[in-house]
């Protein structure tokens, strides 16, 4: 592990070979690129690949490293510790949420790097769950414009998925075919067999068979420390690589601490920390691209005698409707050996719940997905969450290859004191650091109440014993919410800011729900998105007219 | 619960695969020196070190290595000495470093209170019983009124299980695969096994 950037003086990192590099455009601090954005995940990597591809000269920065995966991951959990993002933060509120490993990655290609690649869409309904639903609130972009994204993401990173998808309107066939089920899997299947609800072969962002330089999957079940082999299709051996390719810049070990704003209210650039010190890069246009936590914060830090409040705050909602997913779980234990550390660790899911409102006592959604946690983290259940600890423990873990477990991604519902604010400490660059507070609401504690229910019923049909559920959470969603109105909304849906025309967003922040599906595919595709649309305006000169006039 | 670790998997260790292709050049190196390199104490004070390991071995005990346990308690000295966060700090909580070192003192203050002992001292269902008090949060030590004792014990456990089960000898006793990189596995319906897994003892 090195700790001087890698990607600078015209090369950067090649992904696919040990030690390798390829070449990389520089640019200077002081030339005035196109666009710079902060965060290379989901939505960061992606626009930048979207926008260099379009011409623009681009320059994105991440506060993480820039890995090779076949050199720098190593098969254990305790090590690779070093992709999550573990500078301080608080966590408070009536239910504080797990941060770090749990949720927040650091490094370019951002969570994506050590995300579990599972890859769905949100239905069109809940895309628009107020006027259909009568829940929450809609999407500002219609849903048939979100699915053709969706086939877009999926195309550029050949998504392995069932020839058929239970749930929802047609869909076209996923680029690679499905993986073979583990029996993790299967047992979710069998349970949903049992329960009379359709089940499916999750699609993933893992090859399932060779796509250039990447191997397909060996199914070795590390994904969420990071995938040694590059069969898993994150952002960093994706759209970093392409955009490279398309003359973008990319800067590791980059801290974005502030966007700088001129006399005209209109943002000039950022300053950043880089090899010890502050610089300043120049840009005709910011985009920030940090994820849930640092999206706001950055936003609320780079308050000016202008903005007091913070950038893009006018209507007081930044850090505000945060929503982070429940994560509950229900485990138990096989007669069959199950060995799930084998195998991505979601090979299997059923989305009903997300597609059927009968016999609910709540408006929104959730999927259930089949489990593979690795030792280190299936004893933060055990010891954690169950509370045993001494021989029992040790015991308990011994069970380790007959465990099998559902775990639900569900839709918690936005709320204005569910928020990212600033605390009154600082981290060691003098930054001050965030405090997240969050609280389940009513419909939310139904939600998973029902869940674990069903998914304790599922279980028990497919053979499982001594079942005992889990809390948990996963993916953090809101906190800059895109909208139709400049008065409850951060951006519109475009992700450009209402209050400064150069200022965008493109990240998980921007959903105003969080549906009840993993977020990153949904990310991706409105990064495919913003970056169309900038293209498209660009073209017809609009970039330098505000927001509000094309609302 | 006390008493012998009953093995599920007797013969397999994982660290026989380490010249195979289940372990590629970066995972030797790091847990070499996990297995070597067991850090010295730096962060804590010896009373703090000593109360630490007699927690350690009651959370996690090992009667079964009783000459050499997988140790715990210098790598979470380490990571207090280096201040390696998580990410996270609770709002109830003070700082890490502080949250440790207070946390320790207020378990020997508890058993003082109970027992008018250090915790090292007591037998061990004494010390049982007072773990699972703070446990949940049954606490009667003044040293915890604004260090809340389950918050602290949750996340001492948490860390103290994080280190046990990052050991070869923790995936060993588990039966898990450990590293897999660059091979992985093939086998992966129902009671399959790939000839590199351990087998399971069947009674
Ligand atoms: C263990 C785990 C498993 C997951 N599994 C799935 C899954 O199966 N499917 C799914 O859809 N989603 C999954 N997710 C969630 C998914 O990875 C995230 O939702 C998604 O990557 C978020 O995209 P983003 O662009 O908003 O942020 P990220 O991808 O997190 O990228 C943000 C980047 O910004 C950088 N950054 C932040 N602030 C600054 C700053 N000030 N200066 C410079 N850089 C900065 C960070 O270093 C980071 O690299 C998982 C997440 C985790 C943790
Ligand atoms: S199971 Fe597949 S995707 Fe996951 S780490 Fe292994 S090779 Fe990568």
């Amino acid at each position: 592990m090195t700790d001087s950037p890698r990607a600078k003086d015209g090369r950067a990192p090649d992904v696919f070979r040990a030690g390798g590099w390829i070449p990389m455009r520089c640019h200077r601090d002081q030339d005035e690129v196109d666009f710079v954005i902060v965060g290379t995940g989901a939505g960061g990597g992606t626009l930048a690949c979207k926008l260099a591809e379009a011409g623009f000269s681009v320059v994105a920065l991440d506060a993480g490293h820039f890995w090779r995966p076949l050199e720098d991951f190593a098969s254990d959990e305790l090590h690779q510790q070093k992709l999550y993002w573990r500078s301080e933060r608080i966590t408070g509120g009536d239910d504080p949420v797990t941060l770090g490993s749990n949720n927040s990655g650091r490094s370019v290609g951002g969570s994506t790097v050590h995300f579990t690649m599972v890859s769905l869409r949100i239905s069109p309904d809940r895309l628009k769950s107020r006027s259909r639903l009568g829940y929450a609130l809609d999407w500002p972009i219609e849903p048939e414009e979100m699915w053709r994204y969706y086939a877009e993401v999926e195309d550029a990173l050949k998504i392995s998925g069932p020839v058929h998808y239970p749930w929802g309107p047609p869909r076209g066939r996923y680029p690679y075919r499905p993986h073979e089920v583990n029996a993790a899997g299967l047992v979710l299947a069998r349970g949903c067999e049992k329960m009379g609800v359709a089940w499916a072969a999750t699609p993933l962002a893992t090859v399932s068979a060779p796509r250039g330089r990447a191997h397909p999957c060996v199914y070795r079940g590390f994904c969420a420390i990071g995938c040694s082999t590059n069969a898993k299709q994150s952002a960093l051996v994706t759209w970093i690589p392409r955009a490279i390719a398309a003359g973008a810049e990319i800067r590791d070990l980059a801290m974005v601490g502030r966007i700088e704003i001129g006399r005209d209210g209109m943002a000039t650039g950022v300053l950043y920390h880089r090899e010890g010190e502050w610089r300043r890069q120049r840009a005709r246009n910011v985009v920030v691209a940090g994820y849930a936590i640092e999206t706001p914060r950055l936003l609320l830090n780079s308050a000016c005698p202008m903005f007091p409040n913070g950038l893009a705050n006018s209507s007081g909602i930044v850090g505000k409707y945060f929503m982070p997913q429940s994560n509950h779980a229900v485990w138990g234990t096989m007669e069959e050996e199950i060995r799930w550390y084998k195998g991505p660790p979601c090979m299997a899911i059923c989305e009903h719940w997300n597609y059927t409102h009968a016999g609910k006592d709540f408006p929104g959604g959730y999927c259930f997905l089949s489990q593979g946690p690795l030792p280190m983290e299936w004893s933060h259940s055990v010891a954690g969450s169950r509370g045993l600890w001494g021989m029992e423990l040790r015991q308990e873990m011994a069970k380790y290859n007959h465990y099998a477990g559902l775990k639900i991604v569900g839709e918690v519902l936005p709320q204005e004191k569910n928020r990212v604010e600033l605390a009154d400490e600082e981290d060691e660059l003098g930054l001050r650091i965030p405090r997240v507070i969050f609280g389940y609401g009513e419909e939310d504690k139904k939600l998973y109440g029902h869940a674990i229910r069903f998914m304790r019923d599922c279980l028990d049909a497919a053979g499982g014993k001594d079942i005992w559920p889990e809390e948990d959470t996963a993916h953090l969603l809101g906190g800059c919410r895109m909208g139709t109105e400049p008065a409850n909304s951060v951006t519109n849906a475009d992700g450009r800011s209402w209050d400064i025309a150069n200022l965008w967003i493109c990240d998980g922040s921007l959903f105003p729900t969080s549906a009840g599906v993993n977020p990153s595919l949904t990310i991706q595709a409105l990064a495919c998105r913003i970056g169309d649309r900038i293209a498209a305006m660009a073209s017809r000169g609009e970039l330098s007219h505000p927001a509000r006039a094309f609302a | 619960m006390s008493g012998e670790f009953q093995s599920r998997f007797p013969g397999y260790n994982v660290l026989d695969k380490w010249d195979s292709p289940s372990w590629n050049e970066q995972t030797r190196r790091v847990i070499k020196d996990r297995l070597e390199n067991v850090p010295e104490r730096r962060f804590f004070s010896e009373q703090e070190w000593t109360t630490l390991h007699a927690i350690c071995a009651r959370l996690i005990p090992q009667p079964d290595r009783a000459d050499a346990p997988v140790p715990i308690v210098p790598f979470i000295d380490k990571k207090l000495h280096n201040n390696e966060g998580d990410g996270y700090r609770f709002e109830t909580m003070p700082p890490m470093r502080e949250a440790w070192q207070r946390g320790i003192a207020a378990v020997d203050a508890e058993c003082r209170v109970r027992h008018g002992t250090a915790f090292a001292e007591l037998p061990d269902n004494l010390k049982d019983a007072t773990l699972r008090a703070i446990q949940h949060g049954d606490v009667r030590s003044e040293t915890w009124r604004d260090l809340p004792a389950k918050k602290f014990f949750e996340i001492m456990l948490r860390q103290i299980v994080s280190i046990y089960y990052a050991h070869p000898a923790a995936w060993t006793e588990i039966g898990f695969g450990g590293p897999a990189s660059p091979r992985g596995y093939v086998r992966l319906g129902f009671d399959r096994r790939d000839p590199w897994e351990a087998s399971e003892a069947h009674d």
